[in-house]
């Protein structure tokens, strides 16, 4: 009998639901969206179904975020998110929209909107231009936009180079499109924390966007591209003896996992490399390294786990590091969806049940009252930022702001 | 990472070591592969021998307040049961005839609530009962998806709307001096059940729903922030792939998420359920514990595991890990100096300490005691 059973592994566990119900009590959309089927319809139900006849796929699993909440859920290790996407990779007909492709190419919409980033940022605060875009390509009028930046990130890391090859130890940072073309800003504050631990910051040899939003929107080839490109230049890194930090946890969790996941591709040599920054500095701080911190820094700040933080397991080292600074006046924010997940809150036919997720999260950081909100994930940031009106700030940028200046 | 106690396994077993030990300024961390069977609790607990004051303290500090009333509980088929504690929302009665006549409500469209069979079971014990369908239109959304209109997504309806229902059981209600309701009221606490049972001229029952179970995720819920705000470490959705044991002494463990980011403590508590949760696992040939390879008390002969009868009682949910008086775990027969297995991996090899949801606290208060 045991020779049968070691053979009845099956693709993301889906055998191992024991259709406990669980991940269903723990779905952001199944709580605002009755048109979804729920995670574990959608998932090991469904799947059982669509292995017999592809025809009992159903195009409602677009509603599912990918938040990955149903797995963290889930008592029996079933990978429900990577059964619906997959499900999607495999069975979805016909080609993304223009408005999906358009969400989903963030390297390349940050490549067009660099060069006139004044331009595209007033433009795309107008009125009449979200008023265009809800109407032309259904991107919900009622959301803000990220904002471009003039100078790239890459552009800055040129310009310091040479200081940064000067220290005796090296780290490779995967900054990742928003860091690179929105916000270069929390790059130089990972260079100034990496900086005080004695590390020099390198960066890949050109990365790619990481391609989540891809993947979500229906491009899987492009998606599957840029993983090998990265895998490959990754790779690279390791072979000279670096590790990979990286501030965004989508991008962490989207080369670590959903490359082999969903994608196919082979991980396995860059893998235990590639981590966040949060954990990257606390494993500093354990082994002995020393921050020296202002003595004049007061911030109330409440933490909010990102979903994929959470499926990382990894909250747990940002919160660390928070609590360590002097100054820091610490609340752990309860685990919720702020409801945005990248490009999903964008799209017009989710913008209200993206707001309703994030319902229960906005008003308990109303509550606390604090100073900033912080987070690891950039989506999070521009869903609390516009829905609360409280300054979010990633663990870096925070932990950068706290250290003393030596110059 | 360095914590005074890990605690694997995140159900209330765990919950109930780590806030205890938090409480006594101990630092901690929960592993917990996935959500456990809190979200299969009726709201009572089996056996409490000894110790209700100490459960009802820890519960009430973190806005759980339990009754103690030794005596019956209904279960959701009409059957009755033998119960010590109980959720305030839940009832314990001293006999099975609670009430002479009962109205039985249920939600039009809501499966999991076994209205009928609930009259049946209590036809049998003399109470009189009447079944009647209430047909709320704020609950048409959830019809849209019939699989899925569950407990916890009516509770999350119900709770905004429960003053409409109150009104819709005082239209129905006859001569009847009870009235028996879903679980699916009171998702993010116990004040809207009392409510209702304050406003209907009437003993009202709430009777468990089939999984998920809205009173044991609300406990869930309350004592894991009740945990978080006491300084405890809740590591939801990552398990202990292995641990690192020198000389009967467990040094630290090894993490699905952490990998290569050991968790090191000076004792560690061993809470992860029975076969459902995996604290338990088996072959065609054998039980065994699959994170420290413990002695496991089972009989080696597979056929008397089970009764084919599948609704006898069944052997297997009698074997659990082997431990010595301090709840020390063995590897043969040599026993884990820092290391306690609480909770229902115990099976009933601590008759003693009780079962089910008793067994869970009774154990792990006396792993506290041994730790502290």
């Amino acid at each position: 009998m045991s020779q049968y059973q070691e053979h009845t592994e099956s693709v993301h566990n889906f055998e191992e639901c024991m259709k406990c119900t669980v991940c269903t009590a723990y779905c952001p959309v199944l709580q605002v969206n009755p048109l979804y089927p729920g995670p574990k319809q959608a998932g090991p139900d469904g799947e059982r179904l669509r292995l017999k006849d592809p025809y009992f796929f159903n195009y409602a699993l677009k509603y599912c975020m990918n938040c990955k909440r149903c797995e963290v859920a889930c008592p029996s290790g079933v990978n429900v998110a990577d059964l619906i996407q997959a499900a999607r990779i495999k069975y979805e007909q016909g080609k993304p929209k223009w408005r999906d492709r358009m969400l989903a190419s963030t390297d390349f919409m940050g490549k067009m909107a660099r060069p006139v980033a004044h331009l595209a940022n007033w433009t795309t605060s107008l009125r009449l231009t979200k008023s265009i875009l809800d109407a032309g390509f259904a991107i919900d009028k009622r959301r803000s936009f990220p904002k471009y930046s003039m100078r790239t990130f890459e552009q800055w890391m040129g310009h310091h180079h040479k200081e940064q090859a000067a220290f005796p130890e090296q780290v490779a940072f995967f900054h990742g499109c928003y860091v690179n073309y929105n916000y270069p800003e929390l790059g130089r504050d990972l260079v100034k924390v990496m900086n005080a631990l004695g590390v020099g910051v390198q960066l890949l040899d050109k990365e790619k966007c990481c391609g989540i939003a891809m993947i979500t929107n229906g491009m899987s080839r492009q998606a599957e591209k840029n993983a090998l490109h990265n895998v490959e230049v990754l790779k690279k890194a390791v072979e000279g003896g670096l590790k990979i930090v990286a501030t965004s946890s989508t991008c962490t969790l989207t080369i670590r996992e959903e490359y082999p996941h969903l994608l196919g591709v082979d991980v396995s040599e860059v893998k235990d490399s590639l981590m966040h920054a949060c954990r990257f500095v606390f494993e500093r701080l354990e082994k002995g390294a020393v921050l020296e911190f202002r003595d004049d820094f007061h911030l109330k700040v409440a933490y909010h786990t990102p979903c994929h933080m959470e499926k990382l397991g990894w909250g747990v080292f940002s919160e660390r590091i928070l609590r360590m600074i002097p100054g820091v006046e610490f609340t752990l924010l309860d685990s919720a969806c702020c409801g945005i997940a990248g490009t999903y809150g964008f799209k017009k036919e989710n913008y209200e049940a993206s707001q309703k997720i994030g319902a229960k999260l906005f008003e308990q950081i109303n509550t606390v009252n604090p100073d900033v909100v912080a987070c690891d994930c950039e989506t999070c940031k521009w869903q609390i930022e516009m829905s609360t009106g409280y300054k979010v700030m990633h663990p870096i940028s925070i932990l950068a702001q706290a250290l003393k200046d030596n110059d | 990472m360095r914590f005074d106690t890990i605690i694997i396994g995140g159900g209330l077993a765990g919950l109930t070591a780590g806030i205890s030990l938090q409480k006594a300024g101990q630092s901690t961390a929960i592993v917990s592969a996935g959500q456990n069977s809190l979200h299969f609790f009726s709201g009572t607990f089996e056996s409490m021998l000894g110790m209700p004051p100490r459960v009802v303290d820890l519960f009430a500090e973190a806005g759980i307040h339990l009754h103690y009333t030794p005596g019956v509980r209904l279960m959701s088929l009409g059957t009755f049961g033998k119960a010590f504690l109980a959720l305030e929302d839940t009832d314990l009665f001293p006999t099975e005839k609670f009430a002479r006549k009962a109205l039985v409500v249920n939600f039009a469209g809501f499966n999991d609530f076994f209205s009928s069979f609930l009259a049946q079971g209590l036809e049998k014990q003399g109470i009189a009962c009447r079944v009647r369908l209430i047909h709320l239109p704020e609950l048409d959304p959830l019809r849209q998806s019939p699989s899925e209109m569950r407990s916890v997504h009516m509770a999350r309806i119900l709770d905004g709307i429960w003053e409409k229902v109150v009104q819709e059981v005082r239209v129905l209600i006859k001569d009847e001096d009870a009235v028996i309701l879903p679980q699916v009221f009171g998702l993010q606490g116990a004040d809207i059940p009392m409510k209702i049972r304050q406003a209907i001229p009437a003993r009202v029952v709430f009777a468990a729903t089939m999984p998920p179970s809205v009173p044991g995720i609300r406990t869930q819920m309350m004592l894991h922030r009740r945990y978080e705000i006491l300084g405890g470490t809740y590591l939801m959705g990552d398990e202990v792939a292995r641990a690192h044991v020198h000389d009967s002494v467990v040094h630290s463990v090894a993490t699905k998420n952490m990998d290569q980011h050991f968790l090191t403590g000076d004792h560690f508590i061993l809470a992860t359920g029975r076969f459902f949760a995996k604290g338990l696992a088996s072959t065609p040939e054998k039980v065994y514990e699959p994170i420290f390879g413990l002695d496991v008390d089972y009989s080696p002969d597979r056929n008397t595991w089970y009764d084919a009868d599948f609704l006898k009682y069944q052997p297997y949910m009698r074997f659990g890990v082997k431990t010595d008086p301090q709840l020390h775990p063995m590897v043969g027969g040599e026993p884990l100096k820092n290391l306690y297995a609480v909770g229902s991996i115990l099976g009933m090899t601590r008759p003693d300490l009780g079962s089910g949801a008793g067994l869970a606290i009774n154990s792990a208060f006396t792993a506290v005691d041994n730790i502290l």
